[in-house]
């Protein structure tokens, strides 16, 4: 099946089964692999992206389902060289240890932010259920967020 | 994880997916978030040849208030419910319910119509249709009707839904006096226990997910409320308790009646 979207500003076209995820999608197709797949079960949150605005978890949609769709990966954050302000403060507040939840951290906090500028700390620790951070930085990746709405909001 | 070979549909009206279903009856399921099905087909619990997507059927995502109702179109996501003025001014034990569903990501694709149709034993939504006393609205190629919440649940993943039927929207009533208390199993966010409770003048309707393999109206509690929460002892009378690995069945009754408290209180 044919789909089109649009992927960190890119426009791709692409036959494709029904079967495809989206995340084995950006991961085996676009070779975009910043998103992971940890559970697999949409339990873990390592492959959430974002979808016309939205995080989602990317093994739980079909690439067919994103036919049409925007799309922002871990990749799509930085402008060149320059870091997303959420990225650039979990680097400044060791909000990742192993490193294989923090895409998927990175796109959840930026759910958080957009829906809610100043976030308080329950508030970040709510929308982070469903992210698991297994080296339990949690603490961190709450301080790196934090830090990152008074960024935006600067 | 990857599901077995199906075909995929994306329909643009609710005619078109009626006269789908119609004609590949049990081979065909259909997908409106699919944060239910999806993870069944990875896991080959369930292998449909063909995915009939609703999720682009124009009015099927709207919420809207018709007289003393509140009408959810069956694709309004979860994240929809719990940010909707109207739901949270007009029946905001909804969107107190919606808010506890999963998480973010989850709230983002999931839908109330079809959280009802896959109808898990401890999903949230079941014990707040139930305590609303909400009408579900399907559609056949045989034409529309309306079920009764009461009679909408029948058994584990099992309800009054007949095989060519789609759920295209929820009627609650508005309600003042509600709340939605929920025991979270931690790593899931579905409900351990959850109760719904709506209070109208003296009387009170209570909603119970989670305990038992059906959601049920917890009549012995409703018969015995005296206006204190006493009457909560009687939150699993007469119900075969569920017993799993998250909580034994002696542990899911007492959760049930100190939930049970807390929503009447």
């Amino acid at each position: 099946m044919r789909i089109s979207l649009t992927v960190n500003g890119k426009q791709y076209s692409h036959d494709v089964e029904p079967r495809l995820s989206l995340a084995h999608y950006l991961r085996e197709v676009l070779n975009l692999t910043g998103t992971h797949i940890g559970c697999d079960t949409s339990s873990c949150g390592a492959c959430t992206i974002t979808l016309n605005g939205d995080a989602v978890k990317s093994c739980t949609l079909l690439a067919v389902q994103a036919d049409g769709c925007e799309i922002v990966t871990i990749e799509g954050m930085a402008n060149g060289a320059e870091l997303h302000p959420i990225q650039e403060s979990f680097k400044e507040n060791h909000g990742l240890q192993c490193g294989f939840c923090t895409p998927g951290m990175v796109m959840t906090a930026s759910d958080i932010l957009k829906n809610n500028p100043n976030p308080t700390e329950e508030e970040i620790r709510h929308g982070l259920e469903g992210n698991f951070c297994r080296c339990t930085g949690y603490h961190n990746i709450v301080k790196s967020i934090q830090q990152a709405a008074e960024k935006i909001n600067q | 994880m990857i599901p077995a070979k199906f075909d995929y549909i994306k329909v643009s009206s609710i005619n078109e997916a009626v006269d789908l279903v119609d004609k590949h009856g049990f081979d065909a399921k259909i997908l409106a978030g699919g944060h239910s099905l999806i993870p069944a087909m990875k896991l080959r619990l369930n292998t449909p040849s063909i995915l009939i997507d609703i999720s682009g059927i124009e009015g099927m995502n709207e919420i809207k208030e018709s007289g003393d109702e509140i009408i959810v179109g069956a694709n309004c996501t979860h994240k929809q419910i719990m940010s909707s003025d109207l739901v949270k001014n007009q029946l905001n034990i909804l969107a107190q319910t919606a808010a506890t569903i999963g998480d973010v990501q989850v709230r983002n694709r999931g839908t109330i119509g079809g959280s009802l149709a896959h109808s898990d034993p401890s999903a949230d939504y079941p014990a707040t249709v139930l305590a609303c006393d909400a009408k579900i609205e399907v559609t056949s190629k045989n034409g529309s009707r309306t079920i009764d919440a009461e009679d909408f649940f029948q058994g584990i993943f099992t309800t009054a839904l007949e095989d060519d039927e789609i759920i295209t929207a929820v009627r609650f009533p508005k309600v003042k006096d509600g709340n939605y208390q929920k025991f979270y199993q931690s790593a899931s966010r579905f409900a351990v226990v959850g109760v719904a409770v709506v209070k109208d003048g003296n009387g009170v309707k209570v909603g119970i997910t989670g305990v038992a393999d059906t959601p049920y109206r917890a009549k012995a509690v409703e018969k015995a409320y005296d206006g204190s929460t006493d009457a909560a002892t009687h939150a699993v009378d007469g119900v075969d308790v569920m017993s799993d690995h998250f909580a034994d069945s002696e542990y899911r009754a007492h959760l049930a009646k100190v939930m049970v408290k807390k929503a009447l209180a």
